[in-house]
């Protein structure tokens, strides 16, 4: 067997446990979409055209809260901001790729391709081009039919529950749960907390814009926290070296 | 109810939008560096944005009239607590999901 192809293969079994994840969650926005009023065909354009999960449930929330469009796009592309993250970490690993080949990658750059590729580059760092690229593809494959396949049985579920059973509550649930496990330091903490304030106090701005105030507040917080965690850090770790050197 | 024209516009804003902050760096702007406060910054979006997000569904949700639902406000606190708890998308669902249907049930509502 080939390396880029043994790369291809490893790539897709690593990703088979993220099914779990996937099959609930698109499946939710296809039965959402559905009963926001969206055909079978607008469910699947819209999965198929924009590929993000978490920025599809907030344009569908945002469009039945008739917001203007403006406001649903900013806050949706907000949202996903984090990819251009993962775009800045995979650049210097394929960067000698052909354009072409990182034109169609981006479009498969998605949070379960970018976290376990980067992973894997970090467990075999002597791996080739070919292979790494071989890998991303490999990672995506049981990925994207699972996406596509499980926002249509979504939709289909959705025309047969009828609209009483209200399921206004999981978007919010979702969303927390997606939250939750990211919370690792005090500057997730903050960035949380300041965001979340700001967006209950913000309430009388038009059309919600306070939520797009709020979400960069929360964002500078966290970089601020992290700042000063490094600074006291590294503070300390200086006064501990000095202290070994005077008692060398 | 969405109005069609506009999900429409939305659909194509956002999947075009969405797709070059994808392809910036990969696929433009290559081994240019960004500003270490930006980095730092983006880091937080998901943090950031995603439970502002649905704050005010949590705590004046419209299915309850805008008024505070204790099943609600339960449900997303579980989903919270578990999560952060045991690391664990799934299992913070599942939590939220059962504190939500049962918790009416067990007050016998």
């Amino acid at each position: 067997m080939t390396r880029p192809r043994s790369a291809f293969l490893r790539g897709m079994r690593d990703a088979l446990p993220f099914i779990i994840v996937i099959v609930p969650f698109a499946m939710l926005f296809g039965l959402l979409a559905t009963e926001a009023g969206l055909s079978r065909f607008e469910v699947g354009a819209f999965s198929v055209v924009v590929f993000a999960g978490a920025s599809q449930f907030a344009a569908l929330q945002l469009m039945q809260d008739q917001a203007p469009v403006l406001v649903v796009l900013a806050t949706a592309l907000a949202v996903n901001l984090r990819l251009l993250m993962y775009s800045v970490a995979l650049a210097p690993h394929f960067g000698a790729a052909p354009l072409g080949l990182r034109a169609v990658m981006a479009y498969f750059l998605v949070d379960q391709s970018f976290a376990m590729s980067v992973a894997e580059f970090e467990r075999r760092p002597a791996m080739s081009l070919p292979e790494k690229t071989a890998y991303f593809f490999g990672a995506v494959t049981p990925v994207v039919p699972m996406w596509l396949g499980s926002t249509m049985l979504g939709a289909v579920m959705g025309q047969a529950i009828p609209p009483e059973y209200a399921l206004d509550f999981a978007v919010p649930i979702t969303f927390l749960a997606m939250t939750a496990p990211m919370i690792r330091s005090a500057a997730h903490v903050a960035a949380a907390v300041v965001s979340v304030g700001l967006v209950l106090s913000l309430g009388f701005m038009p059309y919600g814009t306070g939520l797009l105030v709020a979400g960069a507040a929360g964002m500078g917080a966290g970089a601020l926290v992290e700042a000063w965690t490094e600074a006291r850090t590294e503070a300390r770790a200086e006064a501990r070296a000095r202290r070994q050197e005077r008692q060398a | 109810m969405i109005d069609k024209g506009q999900l429409w516009v939305v659909m194509a804003g956002l999947g075009v939008g969405t797709y070059l902050i994808r392809f910036s760096f990969l696929g433009l702007l290559g081994n240019r560096v960004l500003p270490r406060w930006l980095v730092r910054a983006l880091r937080y979006t998901a943090v950031a944005v995603l439970p502002a997000l649905v704050a005010p569904a949590v705590l004046w949700p419209a299915a309850a009239g805008g008024q505070t639902d204790p099943a609600r406000l339960a449900a997303a606190v579980a989903t919270l607590v578990v999560g952060f708890w045991w690391r664990s998308m799934m299992a913070a669902i599942v939590a939220g999901g059962l504190v939500l249907y049962l918790l009416p049930l067990v007050l016998g509502r």
